[in-house]
């Protein structure tokens, strides 16, 4: 059995998903890392974007994650996010309009959470 | 019906009314208890994850961080106050006010000045009442705080950490809330947020939890730099979250006793309205009788 590595994803008001994955990748600062089990201890500033968990039964999880930490130590992986959606509770349609509106406004914080929010749905 | 039974119906409608009120005011701010608690909880991973993050960092690294090490001789300590919007809930805002003059009056004896941040409209109130000088205040979500209202909050907080003390800047953050221990126990306590004192974050932790050697990307200074703040934000949500339930539960308390209360004056005030009524009736026989005993005597009299 392969090994694995336990996640836990974690918004500032809830826990937003939790179990075991083969494979994590996500945004850093300094660009993309892909986190397996059996990692060196990690502790990393994340950037707004997509974070995709491979879970140990072979399905993916994308989530939109809007700044926060990656940290990674004894196979166990936390993910710590203000704010944290799984793709499946990304309306699109909202995403979209509020992409529209923030770039009318040029709004550009909440342009770049609209973007990530599409970018999140589109990997999944 | 008689001038004093009317004066005690009257009190008894009355005192009925208000019990009504506080009633639905004790059950309003029980049900809100259950959802504040349920907040808490949900945010307890986080503010977990973080404090273990902040410890690796700050315990792992050999960094010098102006938010983990001690000034040598802090001269301006700031406040964070957090009280209520709304009255009716006992003691809660008094004490948690007694406790941050006493938090001052201990700086002060130290040789710092203190700034005072206030949260709620009833901190404001008192402050403002003995014009005293409030660096910044927040009112309207102590209620339910989101995370947003705490981000808001935090924000010149940790402004006034990261300038120089020669400019106005502070060296050390405390907070003063009311700690939710139980249904019936709430404490206000304060607390240092910074400088980190890590001796307390690690007990939290659990003793003897040996923390690896972490690799940080992009740096151990950038991660420490981006973790702090958020540090700072996660423990004043926590705090706003676990005095909106002190809150309620005070305000729980302080209703149930008000009913309670208004329960036995109107017990009271049936008695006395009931001798009252007693009285009247005894008053009333005796005027017929001695009214009838009187044509009696008279009739008696005309006879003769």
């Amino acid at each position: 059995m392969a090994a694995e590595l336990h996640v836990e994803l974690v918004a500032a008001d809830r826990s937003v998903w939790s179990g075991e994955a083969t494979l994590v990748v996500a945004r850093t600062t300094s660009g993309d890392i892909g986190v397996m089990p059996g990692h060196q201890p990690l502790l990393g500033v994340l950037e707004s974007g997509p974070v995709t968990i491979r879970t140990s039964d072979g399905g993916t999880v994308v989530a939109a994650v809007h700044g926060g930490f990656i940290s990674f130590a004894d196979d166990k992986l936390s993910l710590l996010a203000e704010i944290a959606e799984l793709a499946d509770e990304i309306d699109v349609q909202r995403a979209e309009r509020a992409l529209e509106r923030a770039k009318s406004d040029t709004d550009a914080a909440s342009e770049r959470r609209a973007e990530v929010r599409l970018r999140a749905v589109a990997a999944h | 019906m008689g001038a004093q039974l009317r004066v005690y119906k009257r009190r008894i409608r009355s005192v009925t009314a208000t019990k009504k009120i506080t009633k639905a005011m004790e059950m309003i701010a029980a049900s809100r208890i259950v959802k504040a608690q349920r907040q808490v909880a949900a945010s307890t991973p986080y503010a977990t994850e973080l404090t273990r993050a902040v410890t690796a960092v700050a315990g792992g690294s050999t960094t010098k961080h102006p938010l983990t090490t001690e000034a040598e001789s802090p001269a301006r300590a700031a406040i964070l106050l957090i009280t209520s919007d709304r009255g009716l809930a006992g003691g809660y805002s008094s004490n948690a006010i007694k406790a941050a003059e006493k938090l001052t009056e201990r700086l002060r004896g130290e040789g710092k000045e203190v700034d005072t941040y206030v949260i709620g409209r009833k901190g404001v109130a008192y402050y403002g009442f003995r014009e005293r000088k409030i660096s910044d205040s927040w009112t309207g979500f102590t209620d339910s705080p989101t995370y947003a209202d705490a981000k808001r909050a935090a924000a010149p907080l940790i402004e006034a950490v990261s300038k120089e003390t020669a400019e106005g800047g502070v060296d050390e953050l405390h907070i003063v809330f009311t700690e939710f221990v139980s249904m019936m126990t709430q404490n206000p306590v304060d607390d240092r947020m910074l400088p980190l004192s890590l001796g307390a974050t690690e007990q939290e932790d659990g003793k003897g939890e040996i923390l690896p050697l972490f690799d940080f990307e992009p740096s151990a200074e950038d991660v420490l730099d981006a973790l702090l703040p958020r540090y700072v934000e996660s423990r004043i949500y926590n705090a706003l979250l676990q005095a909106a339930a002190s809150e309620h539960a005070a305000r729980r308390r302080a209703m149930k006793s008000a009913t309670d209360n208004a329960g036995e004056l109107i017990k009271t005030l049936s008695r006395l309205a009931n001798a009252a009524r007693q009285a009247e009736i005894t008053q009333e026989i005796s005027e017929i009788v001695g009214g009838a005993s009187a044509l009696a005597d008279a009739t008696a009299g005309s006879d003769k």
